[in-house]
């Protein structure tokens, strides 16, 4: 069913150099932390990370909580923050489908993408054969997924021990990180006018609509990306 | 378990799935040669650093705490960091966590 070979070796990505363990681990201690701040139990702050697996959509719904926002605009909030995964999920899945693979596998794994796994899984993918490489992403995303769970739980009890200095240094780690994976990805033209100009527009956008500025920067700053790389 | 969490975690999980399944519907007619494709690989990458710079730049939560001209610093010294160090991963994000506690905790 699921070639053990191929998933080990995808699983091995949390012992590399590159591991997203470290920034996926203090990312999610500091969301079991704010979580049981916020009245969650272990097992609700468990049942939340499983479920939802992306750390942005698992802060905006512990704010909306907080100032206690009903659940249509939790829904809204959390779908305008990760409507990102949608890009991330075509721009990958393409690279992983092969016909001798069955179909409930990539509807399964999909819940696997979130930006480390992904960022992991761009760099590597040429490293494995097409028909494997399904197999090699569930291997990625069962480790990053364990290592968000243990984070969570880890956040969860060490709450009272983390002061708000700590938490301001956890909370930095997940920019840090990602902004040097997506500087390391920087290798075609697209790729990098697309990052540099995504980076200025995003915030920029703010100014006009707090809400929507990530999707509107990135799609503006996408486009223009594509168009640059097109006509070289 | 309280109801209304439950119900939170579930509309949460629901409002961040759909985007996935319906990236791998999507998936299923596009080809990796295609154009269409490459448009959604800029896409991805762009929308991806537009949230990590609103992030930095307009946080929530804890990191609004901090000055921004601290936060900008702290990572652009940690991506100099990642350079030094021939692209490693553990040193700036390591460091960077080191010197925004130090940094709020002093000036804080």
């Amino acid at each position: 069913m699921i070639n053990s070979k191929y998933f080990f070796q995808g699983f091995s990505c949390i012992k590399r150099m590159d591991s997203p363990a470290i920034a996926l681990g203090c990312c999610f201690i500091a969301i079991g932390a704010l979580l049981k701040n916020l009245g969650f139990s272990i097992q609700e702050s468990i049942f939340s990370t499983l479920l939802t697996y992306a750390l942005p959509g698992s802060l905006v719904m512990a704010e909306s909580l907080l100032v206690g926002a009903s659940l249509i605009n939790i829904f809204l909030a959390v779908w305008l923050v990760n409507t990102r995964l949608y890009p991330m999920t075509v721009s990958l899945m393409p690279l992983l489908m092969h016909e001798s693979q069955p179909r409930w596998k990539y509807y399964l794994s999909c819940h696997f993408i979130a930006v480390s796994a992904w960022l992991i899984m761009k760099s590597n993918y040429q490293s494995v054969e097409k028909e494997n490489r399904i197999d090699y992403w569930i291997g990625i995303g069962t480790a990053t997924w364990s290592v968000a769970i243990i984070g969570t739980i880890i956040g969860f009890i060490s709450s009272e021990y983390l002061n708000k200095d700590i938490m301001i240094g956890l909370a930095i780690v997940n920019p840090v990180y990602f902004m040097c994976m997506m500087i390391g990805a920087m290798k075609t033209i697209q790729i990098s006018i697309s990052v540099i100009l995504g980076a200025i527009l995003g915030p920029a956008f703010y100014f006009i609509s707090p809400e929507w500025c990530i999707l509107y920067g990135g799609f503006v700053a996408g486009t223009i990306a594509y168009f640059i790389g097109e006509k070289k | 378990m309280t109801t209304s969490i439950v119900l939170a975690i579930l509309v949460t999980s629901l409002a961040t799935y759909s985007s996935r399944f319906l990236g791998v519907v999507s998936s299923e007619k596009i080809k990796e040669t295609s154009k269409i494709f490459r448009w959604f690989n800029c896409l991805a990458y762009s929308t991806l650093a537009a949230l990590i710079a609103r992030i930095v730049i307009f946080p929530s939560g804890v990191l609004s705490e901090t000055d921004y001209v601290i936060r900008i610093i702290v990572l652009t010294v940690s991506i100099l960091v990642f350079y030094v160090t021939k692209r490693n991963l553990v040193y700036p994000t390591v460091f960077s966590a080191i010197i925004l506690s130090l940094l709020s905790g002093y000036l804080g």
